[in-house]
């Protein structure tokens, strides 16, 4: 019986049932293109970086050396200079991540338990809006506020309260940093909130605490997740610009970005800058496993 | 004093409660209203708990009986009106400092703590040492019948076993009132009515201090726990009683149709309500004075008992309910079509709206 219904399908039916009988088939077709995709172009490269991270340039002639060494390694930890700039760019990323979180909760606990449904679709597309606009432009917009004879300056001013000189300095990166990446820390700690039932808040109050207890005993361990997503973002993208620290920056402000820069640009050591490069990697790695060992993901 | 797994459950430490009124009822409300915008969710509700009882809040949804819950914990501000508890006002008091604790419908368990931190966070609030926060959450466990899963999480536990997590997590806190908002809804119908058993035990044990204020669209429910019942409908009070007054003499059309199957007939230009259980078939040839003549419209054979829809000679539907006691579901299934009589005890006639005439009267 079955062979006769199956006989007066089409081609195309019979197909459909042949993919129903065995779910194996459909993931394969399903993954097959990004599952392609993640292997060639993403792991691959990430290889890449890793294998010419062990290579070397000959320092007359300019060309690559395939030859295994761990010289760019050693220059890395036995230069002062490199050092430095590691640990500038960590500061900065760290600092930035802190000030994303401090001002998305509160921003995002507002939206999310205080505010009209209509109220929350505004603060949604405003925090949007400057994801549509170009970064470098937003950047630069920066760079006027800042400068000395800026925006800031002449509206302190105005107040009669003087003049600070933030412009081009690793403050102004930090003040940068921390606007740039507010919307990749609100989005997440925004999701995360919301997934928190309101009965869970009313079960604190209800069993004695106050607002700030609730808000310390339920509410933040359950956005951790979201703060930690967010701060991947913040972290990682920090961790590997080199526009910023260009256009804001001043003469100390050199990051871990400007050094790959130059050194793939101008110095033409690609195995340098791709050693350099690993530094972020291994970072947010320890900052992962911390950010595990501290319970982050346990309400996930 | 109540004990369970060897030790006691004491009264709260920490904040000085201020004395109460022990004559005073447990939850008084008066003249409460609150609406949600343009939707009035209750409307000029004065009621009355008595301390220790078993009271319950039964309607349909919408009908205002969970945000009366609401504003007895304090979640809701009333609009207008006064709410009491032992005699003290705490109309404008938040949530956290009312005594009282509240189980609710989904449990609100708060996934990232083991039970124990669940049962105890009231207690780590108020400052109780973490030695004798532990022996009380183990106490309050093994009163709920559910002792030694301290140490898992909410996730592991299934929807019963929640359900009794919830439940000792807010008496741990010896609250002087008890809120319950539909907490076993999510159960199914065997542990539904297991716990319901249960609950009123532990409620009996406890009523010496506690008093249970019970929210359930289930009348089930409501007639089997309840010490008192109050019936919602639209916002409004429509009948306070125990359950017996309510099924037995309920004072209008709505509380006879939400409680039990009610049969509303017209005698004597007055509607009476006569439950389908109160009814008798009689025999064949036997005959009553005052007996309704009718013919057996339709037959449900429900196992235990029989429901026969009689079309009486004025044309009303009387459904009636026969214990099948000396019968079968082959004889009762033969007698759809027979012409019967029917016959009642004048006082299990129960005339309905009986406030409106006799102001009328």
């Amino acid at each position: 019986m079955a062979s006769s219904i199956a006989a007066s399908r089409t081609p195309r039916a019979r197909v459909s049932a042949a993919l129903f009988r065995r779910p194996w088939l459909r993931a394969v077709l399903l993954l097959s293109a990004p599952g392609a995709w993640f292997v060639l172009i993403y792991l691959a490269a990430l290889a890449l970086l890793f294998v010419s991270a062990l290579w070397k340039v000959d320092p007359l002639s300019g060309k690559l050396i395939h030859s295994w060494t761990l010289q760019n390694f050693e220059e890395l930890v036995n230069e002062p200079v490199y050092r430095t700039i590691a640990l500038r760019t960590i500061g900065i990323a760290a600092a930035a991540t802190l000030t994303d979180v401090l001002l998305a909760v509160p921003f995002a606990f507002f939206a999310v338990r205080v505010a009209s449904k209509r109220m929350q679709g505004v603060l949604f597309v405003a925090v949007l809006i400057p994801l549509w606009s170009s970064y470098l432009v937003r950047v630069f917009a920066w760079r006027l506020i800042l400068a000395k004879n800026g925006i800031l300056n002449s509206f302190l001013g105005g107040l009669g309260l003087g003049s600070v000189n933030i412009g081009y300095s690793n403050t102004a990166m930090w003040i940068v940093f921390s606007y740039i990446w507010l919307p990749f820390m609100i989005l997440p700690v925004w999701s995360s909130l919301e997934r928190v039932p309101d009965s869970l808040i009313e079960a604190s109050a209800d069993l004695g605490a106050r607002g700030w207890r609730t808000f310390r005993t339920v509410i933040f361990p359950l956005i951790l997740p979201g703060i930690a997503a967010g701060s991947i973002f913040t972290f990682a993208l920090t961790l590997g610009d080199f526009i910023t620290p260009t256009l804001v920056g001043g003469a100390g402000s050199t990051m871990i970005g400007n050094v790959v820069y130059s050194n793939v640009g101008i110095a033409n050591n690609v195995p340098f800058a791709a050693a350099f490069a690993v530094v972020p990697l291994i970072v947010m790695g320890l900052y992962l496993l911390l950010a595990r060992r501290l319970g982050a993901f346990e309400a996930l | 004093m109540v004990t369970g797994g060897g030790t006691t459950i004491d009264a709260p430490s920490g904040r000085p409660s201020p004395p109460e009124d022990e004559t005073a009822p447990a939850v008084r409300l008066t003249g409460v209203r609150k609406s949600y915008g343009p939707v009035v969710a209750i409307e000029d509700l004065s009621m009355e708990v008595r301390p220790g009882e078993f009271f319950t809040m039964l309607g349909p949804s919408g009908s205002g009986k969970t945000t009366t819950l609401r504003v007895i914990a304090g979640f809701e501000p009333a609009d207008t009106g006064r709410v009491e508890l032992h005699g003290l006002e705490v109309t404008g008091t938040p949530p956290y400092e009312r005594p009282v604790n509240t189980v609710f419908q989904d449990y609100a368990l708060f996934p990232h703590m083991s039970v124990l931190d669940n049962v105890a966070y009231g207690l780590r609030v108020k400052g109780v040492g973490r030695r004798e926060r532990a022996e009380q959450a183990a106490a309050a466990l093994a009163m709920v019948r559910l002792p030694g899963v301290e140490g898992r999480r909410p996730a592991q536990l299934s929807g019963g076993q929640r359900q009794r997590v919830a439940l000792a997590r807010a008496i741990v806190n010896r609250p002087r009132v008890l809120l319950l908002d539909e907490p076993l809804g999510a159960l199914d119908l065997k542990l539904r009515q297991e716990m319901q058993l249960e609950l009123k035990a532990i409620q009996r044990e406890l009523s010496e201090r506690i008093t249970f204020v019970y929210v359930t669209h289930d009348q089930d429910e409501a007639l089997t726990m309840s010490d008192r019942i109050a019936v919602f409908s639209n916002g409004r009070l429509e009948q306070v009683g125990t359950p017996g007054e309510i099924y037995e003499r309920p004072v209008n059309e709505f509380v006879a149709g939400f409680v039990g199957t009610s049969n509303v007939l017209e005698r004597d230009g007055r509607r009476v309500m006569v439950r389908p259980e109160k009814i008798r078939l009689l025999a064949p040839g036997e005959d009553a004075p005052g007996a309704v003549r009718g013919v057996v419209r339709e037959v449900a054979y429900l196992g235990s008992v029989t429901r026969y829809v009689v079309e009486s000679e004025r044309g009303e539907k009387i459904v009636v309910l026969r214990q099948n006691l000396d019968t079968s579901a082959e004889r009762v299934l033969q007698e759809r079509g027979r012409e019967v009589r029917l016959e009642w005890r004048p006082e299990d006639a129960s005339v309905l709206d009986h406030k409106q005439q006799e102001a009328e009267a």
